[in-house]
């Protein structure tokens, strides 16, 4: 609800950074938010939105942030691409394929350091499993034993490339991460609650010790790969494997079965949804109230003057 | 005050930093074997145990990222590299990542993280094993680039880094891991960006670094033989730059020559002519001038790099020329030591 709101006012032209919109693929991160801990630590990617309000990041300095807005979460200075909410432990996105993996992962060598029953999670997407520092990390992370949770979400596309000029037909990204030697599961592409259990059953695991664990999910993205419209018509994916991917929605489908089994519930549903309706339009508000920053403090902030935890 | 090497003094900044704070960490490839990096990781694994202390994958670039991840829970770790050409795979964590973090997050996260790299020269270490790279480094916002000549300042300004709450790239030159100094006891820090007059003089200003400084001392000792009397600033920061030192000290001899270890284009030596230059013009005596590596990879063979280092007879000359002296006999007072490519009797390789 957050994306396609961002969606309808993008032409507006006062969100003046790149949205990698998260439509679609909500249902993995909604599945997260039930499965982990406030003080468990996440990192995630360019297409972050979701993951930063799954972990309870707020979304008032998200919205502000997209807006380039003091009140953002980055005051201004990271954008869509740069979320942080160090209240819940989000600690950050990143705009560079790959480059928050290793963060995860550092994170997880400090949870051993300090010895806290803590987890570290990381978002990453089919692309990234491309990069030399996905391999790298999963490897430490193996070496070690440590307590960190990979989740892949698969959309089948980086940018406009689809996964058959990336990676060989057949060999499944979780498979040849288990050849590597940790725990992995592989999701469902249309049923949010056993993926919720699978999430589940992966956090508990690695939270007793288990050492590492990788879970990928095959999902869509709905809208194109940076921007507000749907690009199906540009020639890289067909409208039928949109309206096919649409059809399986988790969440559509799981809404559909809520209302079917009971009236009480469709209606609960409608004022959840008119709650979270408001609550989105007044993150708006806020955005398009609060103050830019003062063009003064572009150079303020290069190094930390003291240590800032 | 006992001498010590420039090695002793980084391992006792080690030990101190550990001592201090449990939240320092060392790693690296090579940490913990039975030559730890040149004796300088020597005996931390006994005293403050594998957790603290471990060898790693061959991965520089995650394992930046993992310095960067474990910095965002308080954990201050220490990454050191047998050469610098080997972190050059880390080029997306330190610049897209452990640079930018605290100003890109509005400032809520520091990451303090120093990266010790080893600058190798000579005994054919050839391209990719003695590349002087502190100009890109300092290139970076947000990057500190940190690069000490005496031992007392590798372990002062060792502490400061890693005590600092920034990135902090830390620059050792393999030649000046066997020359002795005297280095204080306990926690000595010597604060960054702060550079240091070596020798006072009145003529000409002589701004260097590292390695460098020492064949510029011997150079501004043979030219007061000479009766030039050259001022010579060992910058020991390379970011953030100390401009007041240089701005004073050209102010006093109204002539510069930097120095540089690494190639001319792009240099630190041109960045502080450019500066001086456009600060100082209508004091200056002469031309600024600088003497750099040229732009050419480092060759292997011995045959190949005679001649190919700036030393201190090269430096001289140009000192000379700016004074419109004649150089004829320099090359013969000051030649190149034979074997030209080690630092001393004690350096018989492989690295």
């Amino acid at each position: 609800m957050v994306e396609e709101e961002i969606s309808r006012r993008y032409p507006e032209g006062k969100m003046r950074c790149p949205v990698h919109l998260s439509s679609g693929q909500e249902s993995i991160p909604a599945a997260f938010a039930l499965s982990i801990k406030k003080d468990d630590f996440a990192v995630s990617t360019h297409r972050g939105h979701a993951h930063y309000l799954s972990k309870g990041g707020n979304l008032n300095a998200m919205i502000a942030e997209i807006y380039g807005k003091s009140t953002g979460c980055s005051k201004g200075k990271g954008g869509s691409m740069h979320l942080i909410d160090r209240n819940v432990n989000f600690m950050g996105t990143s705009a560079i394929v790959g480059n928050s993996i290793p963060v995860g992962v550092g994170l997880a060598l400090s949870i051993k350091l300090k010895d806290t029953d803590q987890i570290s999670c990381i978002f990453l997407g089919d692309g990234a499993v491309e990069e030399g520092v996905f391999y790298e990390s999963v490897n430490f992370a193996a070496v070690r034993k440590l307590p960190v949770i990979f989740i892949c979400e698969n959309n089948l596309y980086s940018v406009y490339s689809p996964l058959s000029v990336r990676q060989p037909k057949g060999r499944s990204i979780a498979k040849m991460v288990e050849g590597m030697g940790i725990e992995m599961s592989i999701g469902n592409d249309s049923d949010i609650l056993s993926n919720q259990k699978l999430m589940e059953k992966a956090v508990s695991n690695v939270r007793s010790g288990d050492g590492p664990h990788f879970l990928e999910f095959p999902t869509y993205r709905w809208r194109e790969h940076c921007g507000h419209n749907f690009d199906n018509d540009i020639g890289y994916r067909s409208q039928e494997e949109f309206l096919e991917w649409q059809a399986k929605d988790p969440l559509s489908l799981l809404e559909k079965k809520l209302s079917k089994d009971s009236i009480d519930l469709s209606k609960k549903l409608l004022s959840i949804k008119e709650s979270i309706d408001s609550e989105v339009l007044a993150a708006f508000e806020f955005a398009e109230a609060s103050p830019f920053p003062d063009q003064l403090e572009a150079y303020e902030g290069v190094y930390a003057e003291e240590e800032t935890q | 005050m006992s001498q010590k090497t420039y090695t002793k003094a980084i391992n006792e900044a080690l030990h101190e930093a550990m001592q201090l704070d449990s939240s320092v960490i060392c790693y690296g490839l090579g940490v913990t074997d039975p030559k730890a990096i040149f004796g300088t990781t020597a005996n931390l694994e006994n005293k403050f145990g594998a957790e603290r202390v471990f060898d790693m994958p061959t991965s520089e670039n995650a394992m930046t990222g993992v310095a960067i991840g474990a910095a965002l829970n308080g954990i201050k770790s220490v990454m050191t590299h047998q050469r610098l050409d080997f972190f050059l795979l880390a080029m997306d964590q330190i610049v897209n990542g452990a640079a930018k973090w605290h100003y890109m997050y509005g400032g809520q996260s520091s990451i303090p993280i120093t990266i010790r790299l080893i600058i190798g020269r000579g005994w054919g270490q050839g391209p990719t094993h003695s590349q002087n790279l502190q100009a890109w480094f300092a290139h970076i916002p947000g990057l500190k680039v940190v690069m000490p000549t005496s031992p007392e300042d590798a372990k002062g300004m060792l502490l400061a880094s890693i005590f600092d709450p920034n990135p902090v790239i830390f620059l050792e030159h393999r030649w000046l891991h066997n020359t002795l100094g005297e280095v204080p006891e306990g926690d000595i820090r010597v604060p960054l960006g702060k550079a240091k007059i070596v020798k006072v003089g009145t003529d000409i200003t002589l701004v260097t670094m590292s390695y460098m400084t020492i064949e510029t001392l011997h150079a501004a000792n043979y030219l007061e033989e000479k009766g030039i009397m050259c001022e010579v600033i060992d910058l020991r920061t390379i970011k953030p730059l100390d401009w007041n030192t240089i701005m004073n000290s050209v102010t006093k001899t109204g002539r510069l020559l930097a120095l540089d270890s690494g190639f001319t284009t792009g240099s630190v030596s041109g960045e502080v002519v450019a500066r001086v230059a456009m600060e100082k013009f209508s004091i200056l005596k002469s031309a600024p001038s600088r003497l750099a590596m040229p732009d050419v990879p480092e060759p292997t063979s011995p045959a190949l790099t005679k001649g190919f280092y700036v030393r201190a007879a090269n430096i001289a000359e140009k000192v000379m020329n700016m004074f419109g002296r004649n150089t004829s006999d320099v090359k013969k007072d000051l030649p190149e030591p034979s074997p030209h490519d080690v630092p001393g009797e004690w350096f018989k390789g492989p690295f």
